[in-house]
């Protein structure tokens, strides 16, 4: 199983898009790996640098209603992937970007908006850090000399995937 | 209680559930691009899984760059190639052969009401205008697909849209379902149906509900779904009349389909079409909608007519129709690509083709290049694109670019006078 938590890369718009995330003009990689250099590469956000020290360090991401809408490119969670980040914190997702996160044993967890005002309420705190369970379903959110848990909710099925590494061997031992 | 049409579907193609409100489902087609599934043939590869579950039901083409225009794209399409020719999968589709997936696939009788579809392509859920449950996945659930020829889905609750009316000239399905993601929002239909009823939708041509459900992506929803009728019978029949009797006994089997009259809808919204206005979207998410009205006089540098939203034959009917004898306006350059090689030689009988050459467009081979911005008309830093595409994000066409998404008679319309017009004064 992947490790969940870490330093925190606040998003705070809504429906940012697969195409913000990673444009199709890199869907020609052949590999994951490849894709690095090129996350958020097209997101314009007041503060928000792609290529700075906050995305760098990242583990987890923060946002708010509809993230990963558009296309289906398995390309978006990869590049999260790879930059080190296997958790989005959002209040709601795109459908397919919601399960390729889980397909790939990576986490998409929603909160109501009043948890996500308080944990954006961290987005100034440069040592603002989220724990995540996601066997007991709580995060902790730290920063600002401040610590808040906040418990969420995963179907039973997207644990499962979690927990066994991804679809793939899931879909192959049982099917 | 009765069903809808994707409950039917789902009850008909249900392996098991495996945890409660999860269910894994029988696919009846697997659809693959170049784009997606070299990644998922790579990765079979490396865990020894190099196998599929059935041929037959395994469609493949060559359309987001195509002929490939470098080493990286001729390296996917070779990816794609050799693994069709591997495994014997003959519903390849090669250059010159090949055309943009959601034209392509049902042009060839690939997909029928009641079937379950996947592809590693959002716009998947074009193949709801037949009656089936089309969903648009990731790489990892086409590789469980390709390998299992299952795919677990969340059951979806369903928005009922009754569609009715005649629509006033000028207005197509594109002006309808832009309306409609207008009116419910880029998310308003996250997990859900989009099931499409009424007198409106019972009077569209398969190639305009391939166009209303295409966008249903957009506005978050899962697949759209139109019900199967005569028109889907005559459409498919081709294709089918071994099967049937008559074209009679083949709407009686697929009226199996049609959801019932006390099914459950999540929503029922009513939509009236004859008070709609072509419309326009303004801003970087297609539920930003204007009306032409409201948008007239809007600069562009580029017309863009095709894609697998309104790259088919009744698009270029319609845009013909308007360009006819005109010419674009100096300021702009238009690029028309067909969806299809089958599209494109229909055009070049009908005449359409001299029309666009003399109105001074450029005509491609049938790719989805351009509509995002990977080849065939990538816009410039700064410039506009008038396109008959389904996605207007910010750099979608290519980087610092804008898209104002529009029907194929309005990208004609606008491409005579060099800034988004009414196409309405010209029909």
């Amino acid at each position: 199983m992947k490790t969940f938590g870490g330093p925190v890369l606040f998003l705070d718009r809504g429906d940012i898009n697969t195409d913000e995330i990673i444009p199709a003009k890199y869907l020609t990689e052949i590999t994951k790996e490849d894709l690095k250099p090129y996350i958020l590469e097209d997101l314009k956000l007041p503060g928000f640098d792609a290529k700075g020290p906050k995305t760098r360090n990242a583990r987890v991401i923060v946002s708010r209603a509809n993230f990963g809408c558009g296309s289906s490119r398995e390309h978006a969670p990869w590049v999260f992937e790879v930059n080190g980040i296997t958790a989005v914190i959002a209040e709601s997702f795109a459908r397919i970007f919601r399960q390729n996160m889980f397909n790939c044993g990576m986490a998409a967890i929603e909160l109501p908006k009043s948890d996500l005002d308080q944990i954006m309420s961290h987005a100034g705190d440069e040592d603002a850090v989220m724990d995540i369970n996601i066997e007991t379903g709580t995060l902790t959110m730290k920063g600002g000399g401040q610590q808040k848990s906040f418990s969420f909710e995963i179907s039973p099925f997207d644990r499962a995937l979690v927990l066994a590494g991804g679809w793939v061997d899931y879909a192959d031992r049982k099917y | 209680m009765g069903k809808t049409t994707a409950e039917k579907i789902f009850d008909a193609h249900l392996v098991n559930e495996p945890f409660p409100g999860t269910k894994v489902l029988r696919l009846d087609a697997v659809l693959c691009h170049e784009i997606t599934t070299p990644i998922a043939i790579d990765d079979l590869i490396r865990r020894d899984k190099d196998r599929v579950f059935d041929p037959t039901r395994i469609k493949a083409v060559i359309d987001h760059v195509t002929p490939s225009k470098d080493s990286k794209t001729a390296t996917q399409a070779k990816i794609l190639r050799d693994w069709a020719r591997r495994h014997n999968i003959k519903d390849f589709f090669d250059v010159g052969a090949n055309g943009v997936c959601h034209a392509l696939f049902p042009e060839r009788g690939f997909i029928r009401p009641g079937y379950t579809v996947i592809m590693g392509d959002s716009h998947t859920c074009t193949h709801g205008a037949f009656g089936a449950f089309a969903a648009g996945i990731g790489t990892t659930d086409l590789e469980v697909g390709i390998l299992k020829g299952v795919c677990a889905f969340r059951q979806p609750k369903t928005i009922k849209f009754n569609v009715n009316g005649a629509l006033p000239k000028g207005v197509y399905a594109k002006d309808v379902i832009l309306h409609i993601i207008g009116k419910i929002g880029v998310n308003g239909a996250t997990d859900r149906v989009m099931e499409f009823h009424g007198s409106t939708i019972g009077e569209m041509t398969m190639e305009s509900r391939m166009t209303l459900c295409n966008m249903a992506i957009e506005a978050g929803g899962t697949s759209g779904i139109c019900q199967p009728d005569m028109t889907t019978v005559e459409y498919l029949w081709p294709f089918i009349s071994g099967d049937f009797a008559s074209k009679e006994a083949a709407l009686a089997d697929y009226s199996q389909w049609r959801a019932d009259a006390d099914a459950e809808y999540d929503q029922t919204i009513e939509i009236d079409v004859t008070t709609l206005q072509p419309t326009v979207t303004f801003g970087y998410k297609p539920d930003q909608v204007k009306t032409v009205s409201e948008m007239a006089g809007t600069p562009l540098d580029q017309i863009y007519i095709g894609s697998c939203t309104n790259g088919r034959i009744e698009d270029l009917r319609i845009a013909a129709q308007i360009l006819k004898g005109r010419k674009l306006a100096p300021n702009v350059r238009g690029i028309l690509s067909p969806a299809t090689p089958k599209i494109q030689q229909e055009a070049m009988h009908e005449g359409l083709i001299d029309i666009f050459m003399e109105a001074g467009f450029c005509v491609t081979n049938p790719t989805c290049g351009a509509c995002l911005g990977m080849s065939n008309g990538v816009l410039a830093e700064g410039e506009v694109c008038a396109s008959t595409t389904n996605r207007n994000f910010m750099g979608r066409m290519g980087k610092g670019g804008m898209v104002h998404l529009m029907s194929p008679a309005t990208a004609a319309a606008s491409a005579i006078e060099g800034k988004i017009a009414d196409p309405r004064k010209y029909l």
